[in-house]
């Protein structure tokens, strides 16, 4: 048996968060594009779009993301396509984030008053200018806090990533705990490691809302 | 060509039924000690001394910045180490307890936060004793002010747990993955588990909501009103 002493320990789930923060931001990215998409064509009034992003949203958001993740893996094997986890736990873990960010970003398009619209309805602008120029610049302010808090859920999620093999902070504390048999000490390590990535986000998330508060 | 076999799935239908029946009994147990918590949490973060406020919020802290995986494997994993065996239902409920409780003691928070000042005052002249203005006064308007958030988050607090099967807890999720040990058939056992999630989710929030104003923070009936 190989003799680990704290700081290798330490050090592992350090190099091991690379993959957690590597996932997390492959997802927020992918979840922002797919989110944005869905808003787009949600506002756009497409027939049946409203009622199918709805129910989109609601699937994602009423079934366990550990579900979600067995699906996306087991999913693409059965395509043919030869599935690594990174590919699998990328896909799923977007496809999650863009109905929770496209829900998020309704709620702040819906918060721009509704003259906005019509005033710039009546100075002829188009769907895309108005959205440019008009309620685009008032929705973003809205929708920076609680977008970043969301971040934080992303990363949380990104461990159960771990179930389907995808070897990051959670999945290396598995294998180190296997190596060492120190569950109490690696597992509060993992968790130490999560709480330094995700605590300054939520701060700052939390920051962010109060001084928009004031301003408003 | 892709062959799906869902009847394969389903004629394994008492397995999944008792994985649906098991994840409820979870989630039941950990919403109304979890509420519980929650609520306690609530008041001293609200209404509590200063160094409670700061211990509680440590707490809502830790627990809201981590996963609930590692939460669940700290204290399955890790606390035997410590000489607390657990088995795996009981470490699950613990968890859910644990993590429902702090994210409960947010909202809890905020509804309790939201009582007008003048409530506190006309209860206090009525003679009544601080624990009775909390609970007969504050609690239940708070409550039913922050409902949806409380029944969203019970919600979520039961479809994570699913990840519960990875101790090998018999609910809906380990169920699924039974199934597909027995016959290879996983993605159908998946999606059909899945869908049964959504189902759980769309009735527990029902039940919650049909629930809440008539059981938990309704007005007393016939009291001369």
């Amino acid at each position: 048996m190989v003799d680990f002493s704290l700081w290798d320990i330490f050090r592992n789930l350090l190099l091991a968060a690379r993959w957690t923060v590597g996932l997390s931001l492959v997802a927020f990215a992918g979840g922002a594009l797919v989110g944005l998409a869905l808003l787009l064509v949600r506002l756009a009034r497409w027939p049946g779009a409203r009622l199918g992003v709805s129910l989109y949203v609601q699937v994602f958001q009423g079934t366990p993301l550990l579900m979600q993740l067995f699906l996306a893996y087991f999913g693409l094997a059965l395509l043919g396509v030869n599935v690594s986890a990174w590919v699998a736990a990328g896909m799923a873990l977007t496809l999650y984030s863009s109905a929770f960010l496209t829900e998020i970003w309704r709620g702040c398009v819906d918060a721009v008053p509704k003259g906005q619209w019509e005033a710039s309805e009546s100075l002829a602008l188009s769907f895309g200018e108005t959205l440019r120029h008009v309620v685009g610049p008032q929705a973003l302010r809205i929708a920076v806090p609680p977008t970043v808090g969301f971040l934080v859920q992303v990363i949380k999620g990104t461990a159960l990533a771990s179930v389907i093999g995808f070897i990051e902070l959670t999945k290396a504390g598995t294998m180190i705990t296997n190596a060492t048999f120190r569950p109490f000490t690696v597992y509060a390590c993992v968790a130490l490691l999560y709480f330094a990535l995700c605590w300054p986000v939520s701060a700052y998330s939390r920051r962010l809302e109060r001084s928009f508060r004031r301003v408003h | 060509m892709i062959q799906l076999d869902f009847l394969a799935v389903l004629e394994q239908w008492p397995a999944l039924l008792s994985g649906a029946g098991f994840t409820l009994g979870l989630s039941a147990t950990a919403a109304v000690v979890g509420v519980g918590v929650g609520v306690a949490c609530g008041w001293a973060r609200s209404l509590g001394p200063a160094w409670l406020q700061r211990l509680v919020g440590v707490y809502v802290e830790l627990i809201r910045n981590t996963p609930f995986i590692v939460q669940l494997f700290f204290i399955y994993f890790g606390l035997p180490s410590l000489g607390v065996k657990l088995s795996p239902e009981v470490a699950s409920i613990i968890a859910m307890v644990v993590n429902l409780g702090a994210y409960a003691a947010e909202i809890a928070r905020a509804g309790i936060e939201g009582t007008p000042r003048g409530q506190f005052e006309a209860a206090r002249s009525l003679a009544l004793t601080e624990f009775q203005v909390f609970t007969r006064v504050v609690l239940p308007p708070a409550l039913a002010r922050v409902w949806p958030a409380l029944v969203s988050q019970i919600v979520i607090v039961m479809l994570g747990s699913a990840v519960c099967g990875q101790i090998s807890a018999q609910e809906l999720s380990y169920a699924a993955n039974l199934i597909q040990s027995r016959n290879f058939r996983a993605f159908e056992a998946t999606l059909i588990a899945t869908a049964m999630y959504l189902l759980l989710a769309i009735g527990v929030r029902q039940f919650l909501f049909w629930a809440g104003p008539r059981w938990i923070f309704g007005r007393p009936q016939a009291s001369g009103r």
